[in-house]
Order: structure tokens, then C-alpha cells, then sequence
């Protein structure tokens, strides 16, 4: 099929934000995934988490892998740069972006197999630079493009559609990057969209590698008896720690929570993460525990979602490489070329 | 021995030194091949060096050549034989009538020398036993001892090796005074000692010139700073890493904001080459200059990669430097044997430019030049170095940069040009060049904004899996390929000082060896006319040169002639008019290698056409 443009019909009524867009600023071409594929919902939530923010279309540069995951940056951000690189290889396409130019938002759209299979390297990687950047995987267990093959995250024991049991270990991503230093860690469920959509704005307002892993299940090939990546199987297995709200630019009033359930996180950004605690020993601030907490639950089955875990130190690529705060990009030949006299003495050194 | 067989000849030669990898032993023999060129005698070094860190031979060969003859010439005259190891193969290496240089604190039994050479034991590591307690320092000044030696039997000025010393060590006085006596207590004993001087001699002359003693890499990675790259993502290979290394030594001096210490530059040391290859892309997608170095390992793991960016049309910048095939152990040797790989990398129909810098002059310019091209066309570039040009120091032309160029930052839309109502399509080829325009991602809040992709796309970028759309697409690729005929660098042709009916064509490192081949043949009364091609896609230059010779030579570093398979390919020309020349050990190829294959083959013709008269 080719491409389908959304009629840009604008209701006058639409509510904007406060830079004055609606939510169809935030939208792209009509998506071709499966009817009541979770990546719709993610796309969705990401237009909404955007839209909310307010952040101006064009700031934003999405990069993606190869997939049905991956083909959905066409689906939203209609006015944003969007690069469909090579499969499992978005982070370092992403990176590089970043190197270029530290001023924009990168968003990072990946699958499970993308991410936890072919890319499983690069993915590691990224996190553990601190590259600045949203990196939501759209995990739902098989590989949906290549028409439902498991993939790194399939659970050991989960059936496919045919009835093959995997029997491999499964590679839990909220694990690994708590493991390799990833400064935001969440894990959501597309069926729950408050939750995601929060989620994802705590991560774009958060500067460093934040990991978003959405279990997102795939209609076509996954979403049977037997599978642990379907709609019951996660809504009956899903606890989730904590609440989310993201609030810019100015403090939370917190008056409607009971004392003790809520606390207030400030990101470097200035913005505010105000959490509803669920579980009231569940910490955000330890990495280990966080880890263990995971692997607890894991061996019950059942899929801790909401923030895991959000760094107190800065850690991000730029400061560590301490790059100039003008964009690489936008240097100018004055400022990177250092010119026939300098050639001089160089060359006066080498005779 | 016959005094009669001793070598003897002034600013001609070549030395040998043989060591141990780790030992120490670079800097100091470094330091003999600028003395003379401070003398005014140019040279020619080489490293050959194993792969691995301690323990293993290597080698550093200067070739002392007042002609000025740059290539490797092969043979040795004279070997310093510092490691036992070797010591028979080096004395087998060397030419009738050669000279031998050793450590005699040992005793070596004189049936274990050859008969028709001059042997000039020195007992250095007695000496150094002597001078020095420390093992590390008796190690080191014996290498600067041994350069003491030959400076007495080759008679040099012994004041310019006082001067570079000092420059060696400046600041660290007690080095450089440390470092001199050594190699003054080398040389005296020699004096005393040796019968200096030997039929070879370094004599002052005049024939360096201006010119500078850089290693390609340095100059690639200076070309790269020049250029305005300011993402470099490299992963550790042999022989490219010293582009990264330089890169970041130039970047620190050169590339630091005066006022906030921040810089101007990002080098990321990547996972691998997929990493470094997809960073080069990302950077460059995004409006930065971006490069990564590396070689024929490299080169194999973006194929992929390489395959985006020339679909997606970004700008990608890739050094190759070449080495001999897979694993360990060859690679630390030259060749010329990636010239297929990268031409076509990646799977589609896809086709790189390729730059081939004979040496490090040219690594300069071409490496800068890569930027503008990469920008200009949109799709990667390739510079095609090798070990020998980027490893060794070559003598060459100082390098130049004009403080009036504009980097040509190619077609790209700006935030003015979208307002004023410009027509912007991705894919659409407004210029009929086959080179659309780009905008760089943020730049306007409605407009402007595309989906990257690697096909699958219209004119404006619009997903479609159409095959009209497709076929136009790939037939404006073609379109654009031909546009970067005029761009890249034409071939330099040398015409023989007679018409001549055979054409020689040759690339890269081969070019000094070439230059004296041909000056060999033509004494030997074979004209040739010679091309060095210097850029793929082939130049309309270079066809006109295959169409004006009845037979032409292809000298190449490689096996499988990869160069002739792309000129005929691409040229549509009869192979049997082109002969492959190939050398391919791993060592430099040679004048006298190119010279004997070249005479054979014309003699074998001229006999043939003798045959067909009679
Ligand atoms: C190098 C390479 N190998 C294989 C493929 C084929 N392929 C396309 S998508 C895909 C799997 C995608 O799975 P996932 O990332 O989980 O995305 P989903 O479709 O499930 O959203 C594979 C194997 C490819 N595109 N490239
Ligand atoms: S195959 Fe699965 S993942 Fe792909 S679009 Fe359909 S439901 Fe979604
Ligand atoms: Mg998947």
C-alpha cells in the first residue's frame, strides 16, 4: 500500500497547548499495523506525552530499527525529522544524531527483537554511554514483521500461536539497564495508557538514557492462550509500583494524596516527577534493590510496571564528553578550521 | 673477503634494522632516518612489525636514497642485527657484498657468518653493561648506542643527531644529555674500534628540499580537522587507529573553545563497526561532519550500513586502511586487496566513491576533500588508504590548505528557503545533477520535515512499494554517480618522453615504486605511458587513456586484480587489452618487481611480433 496522508482538518474547538498546537500537530500517517496491535496505543501515548509537554514538533528527531515497532515513527510526529536505519541498529544512528546536535529530543522507537535480539549490543551500549534520549521498546515477545518467530524476550515456557514452546531464558531489557547504568528505567503495558503516557513524558523531560519497555502485544502472532506478552495475561499479571505524574515548571501542589504514599522527585530539567507509591517499600532511588525487586517477581510471573528506578547524579554523554553547548552541527568553518597558518607550524615541525 | 665485493656507494642505499617489538628500538632508529634527511638526503622508512605487543621481530627499513626514489627497493645493504632470532635470516637477506652490524658481546663462531659480506661486531651490551645498572636503560641507550655506530661507519654529521636528540627530549635535560653520551659512546668505540669508514656514506646534498616526513594517518586525520569533522567514531584496528589517535591530538590543540575549555569535537570509541559506522551516519544525517577510520575487517561489518547510506543519501565519510585478509598476522602488512569490497559494499545495487591518496600529502587533501564530496553528493566516500602510506613516514610536498576555501556543505534547504516558498522533495532532483536537496533535522517547525529511508519512497519521501518510484529512484542514483565523474580527483598521467602503445595504470601506495619502475624500463628502452588513478567513479580522463593505448598494465597490491576488474566493468573494456601486475606478500611492492614484470611481458611480445614477421 502507499502512503495514506491524515486530512489535516482542524476543528476550531481542538484544545491546544500552550505553544498553541493541537494534538494532530502530533500525529503522522495513518498506521498499517494490525488492527488492535499494541504499538498503536504506544504511538498514541507518545502524541499525547507531546503534546501535553508541549514540545514543538520540529525539536523532536525519531530514529527507529527495523518492525512493526519500528515502522511506527511514520505514525506520529507528522512535522519531526524520522530515520528508519537498519535492524538493531537505531542506537548508534541515535547517537550519532545526538553527537551532532545536543539541542533536540531524540526518541528512539525499537521492538524486542530489534532490541533484545540482533541489537542486543547496541542497545547496551547506548544506555551505558548515557546517550540523551528516549528509548521505548515495543516489546511484545515475537518478531511481528517476520510474522511471529519469538524473540530475546519470549518468556521460557510461552507458547506460540502453533503450540512451540520457547525454552530459552528470556532477557528482561528493565533488568539489563539497571544493570548497565541507565539514569530512567520504566517498564509499562500498552493496554494502560495513563500510566504510559506519564511515563514517557517523565522520560523526555529526563536528561540522560531512559529506557521506557512497553509490553505491547502483537494481535497476530502473540496474543493466544499460552502466550505471556497478551492483553489478560498481562492485565492479570501486571503490578505496578507506582503512580506517575509529570509536572513542568512549577511545584506539585500535593494536597490530594495520603501522607507517606507520595513522594516528589526533581529532574535536572526542573521539572517535577510526582509519584503515587503502590508499593510502599518499592524505591526509585536503588538500583540493586530495583533489580532484585524484578527478579522476585519475575520467578511469580508476574510484570512489575511504573518507574523502577530514576538516577539522582547527572549522567549524560555531553557532560562526560564535555562538548561545546553550541550543536556540533552548528560550528562554523572559523570555528573548526584552524587555517593555513596553523598548517605552517606544523608543517615546520615535521621537517 | 674480497675487498672488491664490498658495497660502495654514497646516498644510495638501504639499511635494515632488525629488533624486537617492544624493545625501545623505534624512536631510535626514527631518529637515523632524520638525521639524514637533516643532511639533506632523502629517505624512505618502513615498519614491518608483527601482531603483538612484545617479544616478536620487526623490522624498519630506510631506504637512503639521494635520486629520491620513495619506493620500497627491496634488498638490504646493510642490517643492524639486534635480535638473535632473526639473526641468520637478516645476514640471508643481505645483498652480496652487504654489511653486517651485531651485538659481539657474545661471541658469534665466524663459520656462522657469510663469507661474502663485511661483519662489524660491536660489543654493546658490554658496554651498556658497563655504563648502566638499570635493565630498562641499558636496553634503551643501546639502541641509541647502535645509531652511534652507524653514524661513525657511514661518517655522518654527528651535530644533527646532537640537534634532533635535543629536540626529542626538550625540557627533559637530563634526557637529552643521558641520550647523547650514549650516542657518543657508540660512535667513539666505533671510531676506535671499526674500520670506518665503509663503502657506504651519507654525504651531505641537497635534494630534501621543503619537504615534511609525515605518516598518512597523521595527515588523514589533520585532512579531517582541515575538513571540519567534528564526530569521529572509530573502533581499534591496525593499521587505522593512529587516525584516531592523531585526530584527538590535533582536536585537543586545535579544537578547544578559548573560552569555556569545552570542545568543538566528539570521538567515540565504539562497540564495533555496525556502532561506529551507524554514529558516522546518525552525525552526518543530522548536518555534522562525521568520519570513522578503519580497515578491511571494518569495512566487512558496515556492509549494511554502507548499503543505508547510499539509499538514504548521507553523507558518510569511512577511511579504509588496507591490510592483508582476516584474523591475525597479515594484517600488520600491506595491501591493496579492498578495492572490490568497498567499491560495491552492501547488498542492492549500490556504489561507493572511492578516493586512492598515493601518500600522505595527498591523504590530507583527499581526507578533507572527502567532506565536501560526501556533502556535496550525499552518499558515502571511502578514502582507500593502506598500511604502507598510512603507517610509515613519507617524505612529501608540505602540506597546503587554502584559507580562502568554503567548505561545500552540498545541497541543503534552510528555515529562509522553506519560508520563501521553495519546492522541497527529499528525492526530487530539481538540478537534473541526480542531487537533491536535504534539510537537516529541527529546522523549521511545518516544513521540511522527511521520513529517512533506505528505499521504498517517492520524491517527496512518501512511503510507497511501487516499482515505478523505485526504478526512478535508482535511475537518479545513476544520474547522481555520473555527476561525481566531474568531482572527484582525475587521474595524473605521465606520458613516456616517446609515443608510446602501452599505458600502464597503477593506484595508491604503488606510486613511488611505479615512478621508478618506469625510469628503470625506459633505460632498459620501454616507453611507457603511465595513469595513476586516483578516484572512483573512473574520470572521463581515464577512459580516454584505455582507449588511446593498444595495451595497458595494471599494477595492483592484490590478488585477484580487483582495480582491472572495475575498469573493465565499468569501462566496458576487452580484458584481454589489460594486464594484471600483482604483488601481494604483503611487503611494499618494489620498482624492481614492477620493473622485471613489465620488461618480461614486452619482451615476450616483442619476440612474438619478431615470430609473426619471420
Ligand atoms: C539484518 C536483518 N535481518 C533480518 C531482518 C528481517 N526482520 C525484519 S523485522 C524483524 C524482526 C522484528 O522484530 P521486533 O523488533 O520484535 O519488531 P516487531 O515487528 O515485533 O514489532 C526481522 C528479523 C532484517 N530486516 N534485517
Ligand atoms: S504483526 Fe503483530 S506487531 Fe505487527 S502489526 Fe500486526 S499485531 Fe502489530
Ligand atoms: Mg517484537
Amino acid at each position: 500500500m502507499s502512503y495514506l496522508a491524515k486530512p489535516k482538518f482542524h476543528h476550531p474547538a481542538l484544545p491546544e497547548n500552550t505553544l498553541g498546537y493541537t494534538r494532530r500537530d502530533y500525529e503522522g500517517a495513518i498506521s498499517t499495523l494490525c488492527a488492535g496491535c499494541g504499538h498503536d496505543s504506544i504511538t498514541a501515548a507518545i502524541v499525547e506525552a507531546c503534546f501535553e509537554l508541549s514540545i514543538a514538533p520540529h525539536r523532536v528527531a525519531k530514529i527507529s530499527g527495523i518492525g512493526c515497532s519500528s515502522k511506527t515513527p511514520t505514525y506520529f510526529l507528522g512535522n519531526s525529522h524520522g530515520f528508519n536505519s537498519v535492524h538493531g541498529r537505531m542506537p548508534s544512528v541515535l547517537t550519532g544524531a545526538s553527537l551532532a546536535n545536543r539541542d533536540l529530543i531524540y526518541l528512539g522507537v525499537s521492538g524486542d527483537g530489534d532490541s533484545a535480539s540482533i541489537g542486543l549490543g547496541q542497545f547496551a551500549h547506548a544506555l551505558r554511554r548515557g546517550v540523551n534520549m528516549v528509548y521505548i521498546v515495543e516489546n511484545n515477545g515475537v518478531y511481528g514483521l517476520t510474522k511471529g518467530q519469538f524473540s530475546a524476550t519470549a518468556d521460557d515456557g510461552s507458547k506460540s500461536k502453533q503450540g512451540v514452546v520457547n525454552i530459552d531464558k528470556p532477557i528482561d531489557l528493565t533488568a539489563l539497564a539497571l544493570q548497565l547504568g541507565a539514569s530512567y528505567v520504566a517498564r509499562s503495558f500498552s493496554g494502560d495508557k495513563a500510566q504510559l503516557v506519564s511515563l514517557i513524558k517523565g522520560a523526555i523531560e529526563h536528561e540522560g538514557a531512559a529506557l521506557v519497555d512497553v509490553i505491547s502485544p502483537c494481535v497476530a502472532f502473540n496474543n493466544h492462550v499460552g502466550s505471556t506478552k497478551s492483553y489478560d495475561y498481562v492485565r492479570e499479571h501486571n503490578i505496578a509500583v507506582n503512580r506517575l505524574d509529570v509536572i513542568v515548571g512549577r511545584t506539585p501542589i500535593t494536597v490530594d494524596y495520603e501522607p507517606g504514599k507520595l513522594e516528589l522527585v526533581q529532574q535536572h530539567d526542573g521539572s517535577w516527577l510526582r509519584l503515587r507509591k503502590l508499593n510502599a517499600e518499592y524505591s526509585v532511588h536503588d538500583r540493586r534493590a530495583a533489580i532484585d525487586f524484578l527478579l522476585e517477581h519475575e520467578a511469580k510471573s508476574e510484570i512489575v510496571t511504573g518507574l523502577l528506578y530514576v538516577a539522582s547524579d547527572k549522567d549524560e554523554l555531553h557532560a562526560d564528553l564535555n562538548t561545546t553547548d553550541t550543536p556540533l552541527n552548528a560550528l562554523s568553518q572559523k570555528e573548526l578550521c584552524p587555517g593555513m597558518a596553523r598548517l605552517e607550524e606544523i608543517n615546520a615541525s615535521l621537517g | 673477503m674480497p675487498d672488491t665485493l664490498a658495497i660502495s656507494r654514497v646516498n644510495d642505499f638501504v639499511v635494515r634494522f632488525a629488533n624486537t617489538n617492544g624493545s625501545g628500538s623505534a624512536s631510535a632508529n626514527e631518529l637515523f632516518a632524520r638525521a639524514v634527511l637533516r643532511m639533506g638526503v632523502p629517505v624512505a622508512a618502513r615498519n614491518i612489525f608483527p601482531s603483538n605487543i612484545q617479544g616478536l621481530p620487526t623490522w624498519y627499513e630506510v631506504r637512503v636514497c639521494e635520486a629520491g626514489y620513495l619506493g620500497a627497493r627491496g634488498g638490504t645493504d646493510l642490517v643492524v642485527a639486534m635480535n638473535p632470532q632473526t639473526f641468520a635470516k637478516d645476514q640471508a637477506g643481505l645483498e652480496p657484498g652487504g654489511y653486517l652490524i651485531y651485538d659481539s658481546t657474545r661471541p658469534v663462531q665466524k663459520s656462522q657468518f657469510r663469507e661474502d659480506i663485511t661483519v662489524l661486531g660491536a660489543p654493546l651490551g658490554a658496554i651498556c653493561n658497563k655504563e648502566y645498572n638499570d635493565p630498562r636503560e641499558r636496553q634503551l641507550f643501546k639502541n641509541i648506542m647502535y645509531i652511534g655506530v652507524l653514524a661513525a661507519v657511514l661518517e655522518m654529521d654527528t651535530g644533527e643527531i646532537d640537534t634532533l636528540i635535543g629536540r626529542q627530549f626538550a625540557g627533559k635535560e637530563r634526557l637529552i644529555e643521558a641520550n647523547v653520551r650514549a650516542f657518543h659512546l657508540g660512535r667513539d668505540w666505533a671510531i676506535e674500534n671499526l674500520p670506518c669508514p665503509i663503502g657506504l656514506c651519507v654525504r651531505r646534498a641537497d635534494a630534501v628540499g621543503g619537504r615534511i616526513f609525515i605518516d598518512g594517518n597523521s595527515a588523514t586525520a589533520l585532512g579531517a580537522v582541515f575538513g571540519g569533522a567534528t564526530v569521529c567514531a572509530w573502533y581499534p584496528i591496525t593499521p587505522s587507529t593512529s587516525i584516531a589517535d592523531a585526530f584527538s591530538a590535533y582536536c585537543a590543540r586545535f579544537r578547544i573553545d578559548p573560552e569555556t575549555g569545552k570542545k568543538r569535537y566528539a570521538i567515540i570509541q565504539t562497540e564495533d563497526e555496525l556502532a561506529s559506522s551507524g554514529m558516522v551516519i546518525g552525525a552526518a544525517w543530522n548536518g555534522a561532519r562525521a568520519f570513522a577510520p578503519t580497515s578491511g575487517p571494518g569495512i566487512s561489518l558496515m556492509q549494511e550500513f554502507l548499503g543505508l547510506a547510499y539509499f538514504a543519501e548521507i553523507p558518510a565519510v569511512i577511511m579504509d586502511v588496507q591490510r592483508g585478509g582476516p584474523s591475525t598476522g597479515m594484517p600488520t602488512r600491506t595491501q591493496q586487496s579492498d578495492i572490490l569490497l568497498a567499491a560495491y559494499a552492501s547488498h542492492g545495487d549500490t556504489k561507493h566513491v572511492l578516493l586512492f591518496p598515493e601518500g600522505p600529502a595527498e591523504a590530507f587533501e583527499f581526507s578533507a576533500l572527502s567532506f565536501d564530496l560526501a556533502d556535496r553528493l550525499q552518499t558515502p566516500v571511502l578514502l582507500m588508504l593502506d598500511l604502507d602510506i598510512g603507517m610509515n613516514h613519507r617524505l612529501c610536498a608540505p602540506l597546503r590548505w587554502d584559507d580562502d576555501r568554503v567548505y561545500d556543505r552540498g545541497k541543503v534547504m534552510t528555515a529562509a528557503d522553506l519560508d520563501a516558498g521553495k519546492d522541497f522533495g527529499r528525492y526530487l532532483d530539481v538540478d537534473g545533477d541526480g542531487i537533491p536537496y536535504r534539510t537537516y533535522p529541527g529546522t523549521h517547525p511545518r516544513k521540511g520535515s522527511y521520513f529517512t529511508r533506505g528505499t521504498t519512497r517517492d520524491r517527496y519521501a512518501r512511503y510507497t512499494e511501487e516499482g515505478g518510484p523505485y526504478v526512478d529512484n535508482m535511475e537518479r542514483l545513476l544520474k547522481k554517480f555520473e555527476t561525481a565523474k566531474d568531482l572527484v580527483p582525475g587521474p595524473v598521467i605521465t606520458l613516456a618522453s616517446i609515443p608510446s602503445r602501452y599505458g600502464v595504470i597503477y593506484f595508491g601506495s604503488t606510486s613511488p615504486a611505479m615512478d621508478e619502475a618506469a625510469d628503470l624500463l625506459e633505460a632498459d628502452g620501454h616507453a611507457l605511458d603511465r595513469m595513476r588513478v586516483r578516484a572512483f567513479p573512473f574520470n572521463r580522463d581515464v577512459d580516454a587513456f584505455l582507449r588511446a593505448h593498444e595495451a595497458v598494465f595494471v599494477v595492483e597490491q592484490n590478488r585477484d586484480a580487483q582495480l582491472r576488474t572495475l575498469i573493465i566493468t565499468e569501462c566496458g573494456v576487452n580484458p584481454a587489452k589489460l594486464t594484471p601486475v600483482l604483488h601481494f606478500d604483503g611487503t611494499p611492492i618494489t620498482a624492481r618487481f614492477i620493473a622485471a614484470a613489465i620488461a618480461a611481458r614486452l619482451g615476450e611480445a616483442a619476440k612474438q611480433s619478431e615470430r609473426a614477421v619471420a
